[in-house]
C-alpha cells in the first residue's frame, strides 16, 4: 500500500477492528479510512465493487472474513472476475485480490470451518495461493496484489498464531513454484496451507522411525507446479497428498492425478490422498478432530506406504 | 425526493425549443442506427449466419441514446444481455460489433465474448453481462474507482426490471449511497422478465427501493428520448458534483421476444399490446414528430439519414461476414493477463 496508491482494502471490520483475527490491526491508522474501508455485511457487493474498481485502474483487496462466506461471492468471482479478460479478447484486466481464510479445529462448526480453495482452483482465469508460513504469506500476498489477474489467497486461521521469520524487505514469491519445505528420500508428502505444518510434524515423527519424508508445499494450487511434485515423487517412489479441503473431488484428487500421470512408472505404492472427511464440519471437539488429517494420521499412512506398519 | 412524472405519450413541442437541433438529429441518427443494426441481427439469425442467439433492443432505443448522450467518452457504462443498443449509443463501431456477434477475429472481443459479453473499453463500455444484475457490482466499483482516482468520471449501470429480483443490486445501491459514489442506476422496465410479466415477480413499488437507500429516484417515459436525456443530464451532473448516486426508472418495451428465437409469444403477452407500443409509443416515431413539428428536419432529410445508415449497416455486415474466424491458437490465449 505504501508502494502503490492504487491498492486499497475493503471488507467487514477491516478498519478499526482490524478483522476479528486482528491481522489488520493498525492498518487504518497508517493508511486512513479511504484506503482501509469498513463495508456493510455484503460479500457479493464488495466482491463486485472490487471487480469494477480493478477493471478501472485500482488494485483492490477484498477481505472475506471466513472462507465459508465465499459462497456469497461466487458469481462475482467465477462468472465476472475470472472471465472478463478472456471474454473481452484480452482488453480488460481484473487485478483483484480476495483475501479469505480456511481451516477447521477452531470449534466454529460447519459454516465457519471449511477449506473451499478447490472451488476456485477449478476455474480458468483465477489464481489461488495457499501460504503455509508467515514468510510465504507475505511473499505470496505481495505477488497477488501485483498480479494482473484475480487471485484468491486463503490464510489458515489457526496459522495466525504461528510465528516465523519475516524479513522487512520487499520480497515476492512467484506463483506456480512449489517449495520443498523439507528434503527426504523415502516418501513425498505434497501438502497445502495448514497441512504443510501437519506434514512437517509427521515428517519429524517419521524420522524417528527411520523414514525420510520430503515435504513439498505447492504454495499455489493454481497455477500448480506439477514439475516439482512429479520429480519429488519419482525420486522417493511414494507419495501422500494432504489438504484440508474435502477429499471428494478435491485438491488431493487433482494432485494425486498429476503424480499418477507423471510418475506412475516410478511409484512403489498407490498415491494416498488425505483430505477433510466428507462431512459438514461438526461442532463437538470430540467429532471435529476426527475430520482433518493430523501428524499422527499422516505418519501412520506414510508408514503403511513404506511397508512399515 | 423522488419525483414521479408518470408516462407521456405525445412528443412535446416546447422541449425542442430548448434543445439544440443538431443534438436532436444526433439522437435520431443513433436511435435509427440501433434499430437498423438490430433488424440486421435478426436477419442474420433467421438466415442462420449468426451462431447462438441475441436479445434485441428494438423499442428501447430512447433509453440508451438519451442516457449515453449525456455522458463523456471516458464515462463508464455497464450493460446487459440486451446490450447492443448501449454499446452503439456509447460510441462503438457497428462493423466490429457485427464481427463480434459472428464470432470473428475482428470483433471487439476477438470473437471470444459474443453478443452477451461485448465490451469496448475505448468508449467506456465495461461490458454486457449475461448474469441478470451481474454488472451492478462492476458499475458501482467503477464509480468507486473514479471517486478514489478523483477522475471526475461517472458510471451508468443499465439493467432490466428483471434485475430487481437480484440481491447484488441492493447491496451495491446501499454502498453507493453510503459513500456517495458517482453512479446512476438505470432500470429499463420493458415489462417482461423473460417470459413473465414483471408484476408477477415484483412486489411493492420499484422506486421505493432506491428511496429506501436514500437514493433519488425518478420514473419517466423511456420512449421520450428528450425526457430521458434531460433527466440523465441532471443525474450525471449530480454524480459529477460528488452528490452521489441516483436511480432512473424508464418505462419502455421490447418489440421482439426475449431473444431472437422467441417468436411465438402470445402465451405471455398479447399481440394487441405489442401493436399499441409499436404504433403509439415508438421512440423513433415520437422523435420524428418532434423534429418535423419543430421544422428541424422533414421527411426527406430523415430519409436521407436513414439511407446513409442503411449503407453503413450493410457495409458493416459485409465486413463481418468476410472477416476471418479467430485462429485455433487463440483458444487458450487471454485466460490470464
Amino acid at each position: 500500500m505504501r508502494r502503490d496508491l492504487r491498492v486499497f482494502i475493503i471488507g467487514e471490520d477491516v478498519a478499526e477492528a482490524g478483522t476479528p483475527f486482528k491481522v489488520l490491526s493498525g492498518l487504518v491508522r497508517q493508511f486512513g479510512p479511504e484506503r482501509v474501508i469498513d463495508s456493510p455485511i455484503s460479500e457479493a457487493g464488495i466482491a463486485g465493487i472490487g471487480v469494477g474498481a480493478a477493471m478501472t485502474g485500482m488494485r483492490p483487496v477484498v477481505d472475506i472474513m471466513f472462507g465459508d462466506f465465499v459462497t456469497l461471492i461466487m458469481d462475482q468471482v467465477v462468472n465476472q472476475a475470472a472471465k472478463i479478460h478472456y471474454m473481452s479478447g484480452g482488453k480488460l484486466k481484473v487485478p483483484l485480490v480476495i483475501r479469505t481464510t480456511l481451516g477447521a479445529t477452531r470449534r466454529s462448526a460447519a459454516q465457519h470451518s471449511q477449506s473451499l480453495h478447490a472451488w476456485f482452483s477449478h476455474i480458468p482465469g483465477l489464481k489461488v495461493a495457499v501460504p503455509s508460513t508467515p514468510y510465504d504469506a507475505k511473499g505470496l500476498l505481495k505477488s497477488a496484489i501485483r498480479d494482473d489477474n484475480p487471485v484468491i489467497i486463503f490464510e489458515d486461521k489457526l496459522m495466525y498464531q504461528l510465528k516465523g521469520p519475516v524479513p522487512d524487505d520487499d520480497y515476492t514469491i512467484p506463483f506456480g513454484v512449489a517449495d520443498i519445505k523439507r528434503a527426504g528420500t523415502d516418501i513425498t508428502m505434497v501438502a497445502t496451507s495448514s497441512m504443510v505444518q501437519v506434514a512437517l510434524a509427521a515428517a519429524g515423527m517419521l524420522e524417528k522411525e527411520g523414514i525420510s519424508a520430503e515435504v513439498v508445499d505447492v504454495r499455489t494450487t493454481a497455477p500448480l507446479d506439477k514439475e516439482t511434485i512429479v520429480e519429488s515423487a519419482k525420486k522417493t517412489s511414494r507419495a501422500i497428498v494432504i489438504d484440508e479441503g474435502y477429499e471428494r473431488y478435491g485438491v488431493t484428487a487433482e494432485i494425486a492425478a498429476v503424480i499418477a500421470e507423471g510418475a506412475f512408472y516410478n511409484l512403489d505404492a498407490p498415491v494416498k490422498r488425505m483430505g477433510a472427511m466428507d462431512v459438514p464440519v461438526p461442532f463437538s471437539p470430540a467429532l471435529e478432530d476426527l475430520t482433518v488429517p493430523t501428524p499422527e494420521s499422516v505418519a501412520e499412512a506414510a508408514k503403511k506406504l513404506c511397508g512399515k506398519p | 425526493m423522488p419525483q414521479s412524472r408518470g408516462t407521456r405519450v405525445r412528443a412535446r413541442a416546447t422541449d425542442t425549443t430548448k434543445a439544440d437541433s443538431e443534438r436532436l438529429l444526433r439522437f435520431y441518427r443513433q436511435m435509427m442506427k440501433i434499430r437498423l443494426f438490430e433488424e440486421q441481427v435478426n436477419q442474420l439469425y433467421l438466415s442462420a449466419k449468426m451462431p447462438g442467439l441475441a436479445h434485441l433492443y428494438i423499442g428501447q432505443e430512447a433509453v440508451a441514446v438519451g442516457i449515453c448522450e449525456a455522458l463523456k467518452p471516458d464515462d463508464y457504462i455497464t450493460s446487459t444481455h440486451r446490450g447492443h443498443g448501449h454499446c452503439i449509443a456509447k460510441g462503438a463501431a457497428v462493423d466490429r460489433m457485427f464481427a463480434e456477434l459472428l464470432g470473428k477475429a475482428d470483433g471487439y472481443c476477438r470473437g471470444k465474448g459474443g453478443s452477451m459479453h461485448i465490451a469496448d473499453q475505448d468508449t467506456g463500455n465495461l461490458g454486457a453481462n449475461a448474469i441478470v444484475g451481474g454488472s451492478a457490482g462492476i458499475a458501482t466499483g467503477a464509480a468507486m474507482s473514479a471517486k478514489m482516482r478523483k477522475s471526475g468520471q461517472v458510471a451508468v449501470c443499465f439493467f432490466g426490471e428483471g434485475a430487481l429480483g437480484q440481491g447484488l443490486l441492493y447491496e451495491t445501491m446501499n454502498m453507493a449511497s453510503l459513500w456517495k459514489l458517482p453512479v446512476i442506476y438505470v432500470c429499463e422496465n420493458n415489462l417482461y422478465n423473460e417470459y413473465t410479466h414483471y408484476t408477477e415477480t415484483t412486489a411493492g413499488k420499484v422506486d421505493a427501493r432506491p428511496e429506501a437507500f436514500g437514493i433519488e429516484a425518478e420514473t419517466i417515459d423511456g420512449q421520450d428520448v428528450v425526457l430521458v436525456h434531460e433527466t440523465a443530464l441532471r443525474m450525471v451532473e449530480q454524480a459529477r458534483r460528488g452528490d452521489g448516486p441516483s436511480f432512473l426508472l424508464c418505462n419502455t418495451y421490447r418489440y421482439h421476444g426475449h431473444h431472437v428465437g422467441d417468436v411465438d409469444r402470445a402465451y405471455y403477452r398479447p399481440k394487441k399490446e405489442e401493436e399499441e407500443w409499436r404504433t403509439q409509443r415508438d421512440p423513433i416515431q415520437l422523435l420524428t414528430e418532434q423534429l418535423e413539428t419543430n421544422k428541424i428536419a422533414d421527411d426527406n432529410a430523415l430519409a436521407t439519414i436513414e439511407g446513409e445508415l442503411r449503407g453503413e449497416i450493410e457495409a458493416a455486415v459485409q465486413f463481418a461476414l468476410a472477416a476471418p474466424y479467430p485462429d485455433a491458437s487463440e483458444v487458450d490465449k487471454h485466460v490470464y493477463a
